[in-house]
């Protein structure tokens, strides 16, 4: 039934949105078994739609990669001020092992802190939704400590708790704790009223509201919130370890940038990125287990 | 129109006692004076109603004349500024949990599915949830519900979640039932289907049922009886209840849908249309 789409439609469908898509793959023979037809070529279309929104970005980035190294081959920038990205691959596999140890260190630091934050972030929340009090004397603090730049903070924290683990861990602790606290908080205050009401009929108490209710009721926001706080997470740890330490993707970078190797650099920032991205992805598969209702919401949505 | 004050006298005779009779009612709200902010507006003044063991009874009123808040005071929700709610005869005002009350919406937990969303009184009360479950499963199929007790609420239709809420409410276990407009979510053929099946549920389940409603076709194919609440609380006038009136439902067994194409049906509908103004 569902055949395989010729070229030339593919080559069609890059150009046109889905929905311009259809129309101009109405199929003249149509008219036995009209129903099933539309059907499966309704399913072609959405197959072909999510392979665009795979194919496109990645055709992006293989544009700006091929220009990058046409810029460096054709000598438009010079060499030692930008790597080239086949230099680039060169030195991340050459120092492969390197990284992968310092991956570890920066990787422990913002993982610590990043359930210290969370840990953090959520007992201020609970705190602040069920005391109106702490909420009004926190609620200045907490902003205000966002506005403090992590960078001027960072030699500080050097300062007081030298160069090992812990000012790294204090630093990603302070800049991962706010989105949490920020998504729980407004994730508390979303729930329907008319649901605690029918929970107060039931003889619920304000545990019992807490945990049945309002929890479940702020997963969707907190999650946001912790995707947010992953990637802090690494950046965190990383911008601490620029000023001080002994291993950590951040001290590598502060090397290579001192011995002006340019594409260890680059290696470097891609690595961050990565793990960046692997990190947002584990948050995303948890979020999964944790509300596995989630799915049967969205195809019903459709 | 309504030339209001005078009508609650002469509106309907043999309503008054009806079910209820000298026994004591299953539930009571005696003198009710309400206030959404401290007494500052009065929203209700001076009602008092009346339900008896097992019995339908329709609470109708324009929207905003503060029908949900008398069953907020009812439920014990709130506390009434004046008045006393009573339940056989016992003082329950301003304590929640000894009548069900259903909102307004299903109010179905998008997190549990459906037969932990049916056993969540039970398990608040203390039960464990593999007893729980024992106890609710078996009601499904009376329900309509046969099929649904592992999907999501969110992979129901609207009736089939507020039969979802109906069985909840029922397994909080009280003999009174307080229902807040509840199937003005629903599409008209289903609420018609809903309100049927619900007479029927009701009266064979034996639970007494307030109901309150700005629809008039609901309120009489529903209710042995009919509270007419009129008043405008944001105008600075509290409501009151205008009139009481008997439904003449025929003891036949007539189905509600049929029932709703009667002479006797039109002629109560249109006493109501009128009370209303």
């Amino acid at each position: 039934m569902a055949t395989e789409p010729t070229g030339e439609k593919d080559g069609a469908s890059q150009v046109g949105t889905p929905a311009e898509v259809r129309p101009t793959e109405a199929q003249p023979t149509a008219g036995h078994a009209g129903q099933e037809d539309r059907s499966s070529r309704r399913k072609a279309a959405l197959r072909r739609a999510k392979r665009r929104r795979v194919v496109v970005p990645l055709l992006t980035a293989a544009v700006i990669i091929g220009v990058w190294q046409a810029v460096v081959a054709f000598g438009i920038v010079p060499n030692f001020l930008l790597p080239s990205p086949v230099q680039v691959v060169y030195a991340l596999v050459a120092d492969a092992s390197l990284l992968a140890m310092h991956s570890v260190a920066t990787l422990t630091e913002a993982a610590l802190g990043l359930v210290i934050g969370t840990a953090v972030g959520f007992v201020v929340a609970v705190l602040m939704d069920r005391f109106e009090t702490v909420s009004l004397a926190l609620d200045p603090i907490v902003t205000v400590s966002q506005t403090i730049p992590t960078v001027a903070i960072a030699p500080l924290l050097v300062l007081w708790f030298g160069y090992g683990l812990a000012p790294k861990v204090v630093l990603v602790v302070i800049s991962t704790f706010f989105p949490i606290t920020v998504s729980l908080v407004s994730g508390f205050r979303s729930v329907d009223p008319d649901l605690i009401d029918l929970m107060r009929t039931m003889n619920a108490t304000r545990w019992q509201i807490f945990w049945k209710v309002k929890l479940p009721a702020a997963l969707d926001q907190f999650f946001s919130g912790l995707r947010i706080s992953a990637t802090y997470a690494i950046v965190g740890a990383v911008i601490a370890e620029w000023l001080g330490g002994f291993s950590g993707l951040g001290v590598y970078m502060t090397r290579v940038r001192k011995s002006f190797a340019y594409d260890r650099m680059f290696a470097v920032i891609i690595l961050i990125s990565v793990l960046s991205l692997a990190l947002m992805g584990l948050v995303d598969w948890l979020q999964r287990i944790a509300m596995p209702w989630k799915r049967a919401e969205r195809k019903e949505g459709r | 129109m309504a030339d209001a004050g005078e009508k609650d006298v002469d509106a309907v005779a043999g309503a008054g006692a009806g079910a209820g009779g000298a026994a004591v009612p299953a539930l009571e709200a005696r003198g009710f004076t309400l206030s959404w902010d401290e007494g500052e507006h009065i929203v209700v003044e001076d009602v008092s109603l009346t339900l008896g063991a097992g019995e339908v009874v329709c609470l109708v009123g324009r929207s905003g004349c503060g029908k949900t808040t008398i069953l907020h005071a009812l439920s014990g929700l709130t506390t009434p500024l004046r008045g006393r709610v009573l339940l056989h005869g016992t003082d329950v005002t301003g304590q929640p949990g000894h009548v069900s009350y259903m909102l307004q919406k299903d109010l179905l937990l998008p997190n549990k599915r459906i037969v932990d969303n049916v056993c969540l009184p039970l398990v608040l009360a203390g039960m464990p949830a593999a007893d729980a479950r024992a106890k609710a499963e078996p009601l499904f199929e009376r329900f309509g519900l046969a099929g649904t007790e592992r999907m999501w609420p969110s992979e129901l239709s609207g009736g089939m979640r507020q039969r979802a809420a109906f069985l909840r409410t029922y397994l909080m276990g009280n003999d009174v039932t307080l229902l807040d407009e509840p199937f003005s979510a629903l599409d008209a053929l289903t609420r018609t289907d809903m309100r049927s099946w619900y007479c029927q549920m009701s009266r064979e389940l034996g639970m007494a049922t307030l109901a309150i409603t700005h629809d008039v076709d609901e309120a009489v194919t529903m209710a042995d009886r009919i509270y007419v609440l009129q008043g405008d609380p944001r105008a600075g006038v509290p409501s009151r209840v205008e009139a009481e009136l008997a439904v003449p439902r025929p003891s036949d067994g007539t189905s509600p849908a049929d029932f709703a194409l009667t002479p006797a049906f039109l002629d109560c509908k249109r006493k109501v249309l009128e009370l209303l103004g």
